[in-house]
């Protein structure tokens, strides 16, 4: 997805309506390089795209269904009232402010905080999408995400978090190889 | 005989071989890309609601002089020939040719909506002209055209339409923009403009309008391009 949304990107790489590109964004009328892109011309592009956003898509809601299901999200989810503490507390052991980490189950505040986030990343990416998509169909949603170009906007940007959250699971598993087995299997379960 | 027809090498190969050729992005309108693009176009025929409109901008969202770009695929701005007329044809009770004296004439509509290029631009003019469903109660078009070609005099560019997206309210044969008459780079002297498709859907430069009970391609549909291409 993030391949072939590259590849589309190429035919208009700025953001913002035509004559007005939105000053914020540094890389206006600058296309991604070409060994992310997949599809080689807009119109393969687009195919892969609209082919494989539904897989994303189901692939999103059986994860969420069996978050709900199974009672899982109550382990996973970041719930404000219960996590801050622990995630400021985790925050605080990390940057060296604090001596000793927080007591822990099998994710702390942080983790919960980070997961959560990329579930709804990926929500805003799905909606974002529909808006570029169908535009004048899906105006309700359009009006919410703050018109067409806004949502590109939002799609681009979701794109660099999740590429970001990705990049800094590889960057651990590249300086604690062990931890990959972890991430892949979710650890050791504590005995409940 | 090979004892194994199966093995886990073939299976590899062949999952691999068929994902390769289902999934070709020079030919997308086939294999595996070209099913999705199917299905794709049942769902947003699905989708698509004839009384939902594109919200009508404001003067100021109007995109700068000069920077709503101008698309043609000759060498130089297509040119209306002399004596231009619209020729309208298919399945109609009245054949007619129309000048554009004649266009204008018929009711007009104006719009002021937001245009969604397939490249991810945006711009937004205001269009000036007649409704494609006016023109077709005009000619009388039969109920069994469930398809309208549109063809033009830049080099052979032509597009077909489903009947909802044709006969859409904010769907226009338009002859002006921003209240001008249409300019050259604009499609002038008369060309498709619509709220519900995307840019390359909308044919410039027209020179007939056919009622068809079966679609017909595209310059860019034929190219690989999506047919429905809605927004």
């Amino acid at each position: 997805m993030a391949a072939s949304g590259l590849q589309i990107l190429v035919a208009y790489p700025m953001l913002g309506p035509q004559g007005r590109p939105y000053g914020w964004y540094p890389f206006q009328g600058i296309p991604p390089p070409e060994w992310m892109r997949l599809g080689s011309w807009l119109a393969g592009a687009r195919h892969w795209h609209f082919a494989f956003a539904w897989f994303l898509t189901l692939n999103g809601v059986a994860y969420v269904l069996y978050l709900a299901l199974s009672g899982e999200w109550r382990r996973r989810l970041f719930l404000p009232r219960r996590d801050t503490r622990n995630a400021l507390d985790t925050l605080a052991f990390y940057l060296r402010v604090r001596r000793h980490a927080p007591a822990q189950g099998l994710y702390n505040g942080l983790q919960r905080l980070a997961y959560t986030g990329t579930l709804a990343l990926g929500l805003l990416a799905v909606l974002s999408g529909l808006v570029l998509y169908k535009p004048v169909q899906l105006g309700a949603l359009t009006s919410l995400l703050g018109g067409y170009d806004a949502a590109r906007a939002i799609h681009l940007i979701v794109l660099a978090l999740l590429a970001l959250f990705t990049v800094g699971h590889i960057a651990l598993v590249l300086l604690h190889p062990r931890s990959l087995a972890e991430m892949v299997t979710g650890g050791r379960k504590p005995d409940a | 005989m090979p004892r194994h027809l199966l093995t886990r090498r073939t299976a590899l190969l062949g999952t691999t071989a068929l994902t390769a050729s289902a999934c070709d992005s020079t030919r997308p309108r086939e294999g595996f890309l070209g099913v999705m693009e199917r299905f794709n176009a049942r769902a947003q025929a699905a989708l698509f609601d004839e009384r939902r409109l594109a919200p009508e901008l404001p003067p100021e969202e109007t995109t700068p002089p000069g920077k709503f770009p101008e698309y043609f695929i000759s060498d130089t701005v297509p040119l209306a020939p002399s004596g231009w007329a619209l020729r309208v044809g298919g399945l109609v009770a009245r054949p007619t040719v129309l000048t554009l004296d004649a266009l204008q004439r018929l009711p007009r509509t104006d719009l002021r909506i937001r245009h969604h290029c397939v490249e991810g631009w945006s711009a937004v003019a205001s269009w000036h002209g007649v409704r494609l469903s006016e023109l077709a109660r005009h000619v009388g078009a039969d109920t069994r055209a469930g398809y309208v070609e549109l063809r033009s005099f830049d080099a052979g560019y032509y597009s077909s339409w489903d009947r909802p997206s044709a006969f859409h309210p904010q769907t226009i044969l338009a002859y002006g923009m921003n209240g001008q008459p249409l300019a050259p780079g604009h499609g002038a002297p008369l060309r498709l403009y619509s709220g519900v498709k995307l840019g390359y859907k909308m044919v410039k430069y027209l020179t007939e309008v056919n009622f068809l009970p079966e679609p017909s391609g595209g310059y860019w549909e034929d190219r690989g391009y999506e047919w429905f291409a809605g927004v």
